[in-house]
């Protein structure tokens, strides 16, 4: 049961899909409760892998190998073997965590979905099922296919369930997604062909040593920065973002702010800093400035929005700065604040966006002007949004301030220059949160908001389980800091051997 | 000849073909005694019937050592059976769907309908166990004769005759352009004998006559390019595919265009083989550009042939022409390892390019025959061959909307059918040999190939229906969709099924083995 558990925990979701089938669709009620007691099954399977794995452990554990697809390799003549290879080291395990409980949350989240439930909570399943393995590859084939598997998904649920605009904002999402998926391909055929493998750590061992073509690296991690670049997304590939933020269903859109943006963050790090370390010293001044440039832009502009979706969406591509920033800084602490920024946006963003769906579910917009004055009505739900504010700006004891704050001491040492200009984006972050929290909740109370009601039964969950999680790391940084740090060190381990420091 | 060199061939390698002429005459002989009025669906089943025996006379070939026959004229090995199992099964699956199709107000002439496809197949057979140019040819005319009446059979619709003629104009020029090229290697070699030209050519191409068999080859795969409908010879494909009966259009799209390919592999393949090597013994630069120069070649048809595929799709409304277009840039996918092929072959041998075009094909022929089935419903159902014909067809018809949506899927190659595969099997030889930037053209065309396969997924499930009552799916219909579905996504999961089919039991390097001696 231990050495294909991690199988069961990537396919379980698709237990959902199977009962699903045998409820007819009208039932509504009972395909809500399976739709989100099924992603419960995920969730315990997670920490049940939590429970067996070995933090004094290095590399891949809980490993799952069987024999797939073997081509003979145009060309030599030479066969080649692709496995199926499952795996999780600490990073993996911080990743695979964080997407059952934001699928959870989402699941709950998707009650205020009103149509086609069996159809939105099957196409969920599946998305569930692409994000979990591609956490869990350990192999890039298998990587490619899960990352290719979130975007038919995701395609269909924000076409189908999404606001007016929908199918624009769907096609966006596919096509950019497509060229980013496309030239990963290309990055992964090559690897394939000049190394015969797919196989993570071995690629990770031999792609380091000097026989490889320096012409050959570069490409290759160029590729890769472009491909995740798309997903993360690093300004100026963002605009697809920005369209799916607005008009996805918003359960969707925790999702993906949570846990698919992280897919580019995971990718850059497990790929471009962990199998091409000596590229990544080349580049790494080029990714902490595009790194501040995300951060500046994004901040800038979400202050001159007046939709409050546009508002996160900005504040989204200026977080995923952060992680570039903590990336270029090409140390411990600064790959650190890296994950920890990843895993703590996932957890804020989810948050706010489940906030602006309660609210938007009540007043029928989120424009900011419209807005005002709601927290006569709704006390609760404005005081989560403060909170959910004050995490996403990085107050202290808040799981954003112990990201910001290691990667700002990872690139202070550094590049203190870029590290000076990017701290900017903390002052621009307040000044644009507070904004949009102010003028959404205090303010003389609009007539029209009279009647409103605060917080539901449902509700209550993802916003205490949410906000729990995000005080818990930002008070006790250590629950998530010895999850990744054997993952943080090795590839740490590895950008130090290059540079020989 | 006498009887007795007559006789002392091993004739039943042949069955298979002999079935199918035999089915079709007696199929032809019943339609003419059958009463005017009377159904022909019948003959559907007989035909249906003889594909099945032909299809258990070719498991038998299966494995045999290479034989010829009729004065080395025609073949049994790896790479013919292989195809033959590709013709037999679509058709058998075009018979199928048919059933549901063919009536007697448009089609007035039901029995030729069904004995014209069997003689189509039959000269596609021919056309891939020829070893030599003069069967090479006729099974190809046979085929393309077939097919022009095909195409016309629906003899009171207008757009039906104005494609026939297009096609059958059309078709005569690319006949005569092979011809021509056939002719220069006529008379370089003095043999109609594919091995024998291998040699001869060689020769020829020691002796300085290089250019002229460029120009041979050039104007001969220009004309063959024709039946593959890729560029420069596709301007017919969106008038006919339009025009045609849609079986009919599934057939072309599929059959006819798999035995294009057998043709042009089991030809250039074949006789050039020699020269390639000879230029591989020389280190002359200028020998090394003319080899460039062929592979340049077919890269850039196969380049060209995604690239105005693709895009013409995106414009396109009427479904059956969007499918043209889509069929175009198909046919430049599996033309990618043809020209990887050409660099490759003197080292490797020839299965590192049949075994991935193979592989596609065989995915192709599952995705795009499921495909058609759907379009045929659909449009029979809705009257219409536009696009909008699909809307909200998910709320009409579940089963069939998934299914289409997992035939288009495959098209795009998106990861879990065997459409991915297929592509990753030919990306692979592509990066292999260094042609990156036929693979690079490859990826962003199969992106913008998004679009409008995803075009007619949004229509389905995004769309509001016309009508609410829900489609009926014929029998026949709905046992196509079933193996084209389990197909697609086995082939997509578990590859090793037919990479491994395709390694023990079809030798594709036999296509190299003369059988003589």
């Amino acid at each position: 049961m231990i050495e294909n558990m991690i199988t069961w925990l990537v396919f379980s979701p698709l237990l959902g899909i199977l009962l699903l089938l045998f409820v007819h669709r009208e039932n509504e009620r009972l395909i809500k409760a399976i739709g989100i007691v099924a992603t419960l099954i995920p969730l315990a399977l997670s920490l049940m892998l939590l429970r067996f794995f070995d933090f004094n452990q290095e590399g891949y554990q809980l490993t799952h190998t069987v024999p797939w697809i073997q081509f003979t390799l145009p060309g030599t003549g030479q066969a080649l073997e692709i496995n199926y290879e499952l795996g999780a080291d600490g990073m993996s395990m911080a990743f695979l965590v964080l997407t059952t409980v934001i699928s959870t949350l989402a699941a709950v989240a998707s009650l205020y979905i009103k149509q086609r439930l069996k159809a939105y909570f099957i196409l969920f399943f599946l998305l569930m099922t692409g994000m979990l393995g591609v956490f869990a590859s350990m192999n890039l084939f298998l990587f490619f296919i899960f990352f290719e598997l979130t975007i038919i998904p995701m395609f269909f649920l924000i076409g189908i369930w999404g606001y007016v605009e929908r199918e624009r904002a769907a096609y966006h999402f596919l096509l950019y997604n497509g060229i980013g998926s496309a030239v990963m391909l290309v990055a992964f055929v090559t690897m394939f062909m000049n190394l015969g493998t797919l196989h993570i750590p071995t690629l990770t061992e031999w792609l380091a040593q000097p026989f490889v073509p320096q012409g050959l690296a570069a490409g290759l991690f160029l590729a890769l920065l472009f491909a995740f670049g798309v997903k993360l997304p690093v300004f100026p590939l963002h605009s697809w973002m920005l369209k799916v933020h607005v008009q996805a269903p918003p359960a969707i859109v925790m999702i993906h702010s949570g846990v698919l943006l992280k897919l580019g963050a995971y990718g850059l790090i497990r790929l471009n800093m962990g199998m091409l370390p000596a590229q990544m010293e080349q580049f790494a001044y080029l990714i902490a400035l595009l790194g501040v440039v995300n951060i500046l832009y994004g901040a800038v502009l979400a202050f001159r929005q007046r939709d409050l979706k546009l508002v996160l969406a900005y504040s989204s591509v200026s977080h995923m700065g952060i992680v570039l920033l903590g990336m270029g800084a090409m140390n411990y602490s600064g790959l650190q604040g890296a994950i920890f920024q990843s895993v703590s946006h996932g957890l804020i963003s989810a948050l706010l966006f489940f906030l602006i769906a309660a609210i938007y579910e009540r007043t029928n917009t989120s424009m900011i002007p419209e807005l005002g004055g709601l927290a006569k009505n709704m006390p609760v739900i404005c005081g989560a949004l403060l909170a959910a504010g004050l995490a996403n700006l990085g107050l202290p004891g808040m799981s954003g301030f112990i990201s910001e704050f290691l990667a700002f001491l990872g690139i202070f040492n550094t590049y203190p220059a870029l590290a000076a200009v990017g701290v900017l984006g903390i002052i621009l972050t307040a000044v644009y949160v507070l904004r949009a929290v102010l003028l959404t909740t205090f303010g003389p109370a609009k007539e029209q908001w009279a009647g409103l009601k605060d917080v539901r039964g449902f509700e209550y969950v993802p916003i205490t389980v949410l906000l729990g999680l995000i005080i818990l790391i930002g008070a006790y940084p250590s629950v998530l800091g010895e999850t990744i740090h054997l993952s943080v060190e090795t590839i740490v381990h590895g950008l130090l051997a290059r540079i020989g420091g | 000849m006498d009887l007795e060199t007559l006789l002392s061939y091993p004739w039943r390698i042949m069955l298979p073909e002999f079935t199918i002429l035999g089915v079709a005459t007696l199929i032809s002989i019943l339609d003419l005694f059958m009463k005017e009025k009377v159904e022909r669906k019948v003959l559907a089943w007989i035909a249906l019937g003889g594909i099945g025996l032909a299809l258990v006379f070719l498991l038998f070939n299966t494995g045999q050592p290479v034989q010829e026959i009729l004065y080395e004229t025609y073949r049994l090995d790896g790479f013919a059976n292989a195809f033959k199992f590709i013709f037999l099964v679509g058709a058998a699956l075009i018979f199928l769907t048919s059933l549901d199709y063919v009536n007697k107000k448009d089609v007035p002439y039901e029995g030729e309908f069904y004995y014209l496809i069997l003689t189509a197949v039959l000269g596609a057979m021919i056309v891939a166990s020829s070893a030599d140019m003069i069967t090479l040819f006729v099974g190809l005319e046979l085929l393309s004769i077939s097919s022009y009446i095909l195409v016309a059979v629906r003899k009171h619709n207008l757009a039906a005759n104005e494609s026939a003629m297009k096609y059958v104009i059309s078709g005569g020029i690319a006949t005569a352009v092979t011809l021509f090229g056939l002719s220069y290697i006529y008379g370089l070699t003095g043999t109609t004998n594919l091995f024998e030209i291998q040699e001869r050519l060689a020769a020829a191409a020691l002796d300085g006559y290089l250019p002229v068999i460029y120009f041979a080859f050039f104007v001969t795969f220009v004309g063959m390019a024709f039946k593959l409908s890729v560029v420069p010879f596709h301007m017919w494909a969106p008038d006919v595919y339009q025009g045609a009966p849609t079986p009919v259009t599934a057939f072309l799209s599929v059959v006819s265009k798999a035995a294009g390919f057998a043709l042009v592999l089991r030809f250039f393949l074949v006789t050039m083989a020699g020269v390639i090597d000879v230029e591989q013994s020389r280190q002359a630069g200028m020998y090394m550009m003319a080899l460039g120069n062929v592979e340049l070649m077919i890269a850039l048809v196969a380049a060209a042939s995604m690239i105005i595929g693709n895009t013409m799709a995106l414009r396109q409304t009427n479904v059956k022409r969007l499918f043209a277009y889509s069929s175009i840039a198909q046919a430049g996918y599996i033309l990618v390892p043809f020209a990887v092929g050409a660099h490759l072959l003197y080292q490797t041998g020839p299965h590192l390019v049949i075994g991935p075009a193979l592989f596609y094909l065989a995915a192709y022929l599952l995705m795009n025959l499921g495909a058609f089935a759907v379009i045929q419903l659909v449009i029979k159902e809705t009257g219409t061959e536009d696009i909008r014909g699909f809307a909200g067809l998910y709320k009409r018809a579940p089963f069939k909307a998934v299914a289409m949506t997992i035939f288009l899927a495959s098209l795009a190659g998106i990861p879990f059918t065997a459409g991915f595969i297929g592509k990753y099997y030919i990306l692979m030889g592509a990066v292999g040999a260094g042609l990156v930037w036929l693979a690079a053209v490859m990826l962003v065309t199969t992106v913008i190939s998004y679009y409008y396969y995803f075009g007619v997924v949004s229509q389905m499930y995004m769309r509001e229906p016309g009508e609410r009552a829900p489609l009926k799916t014929p029998a026949g219909i709905g046992a196509v969709l079933v193996v084209c579905i389990a197909g697609t996504i086995l082939l997509g999961i578990l590859p090793n099924l037919a990479l491994d089919l395709l390694e023990t039991h079809f030798n594709l390097v036999e296509i190299f083995l003369p059988a003589r001696g």
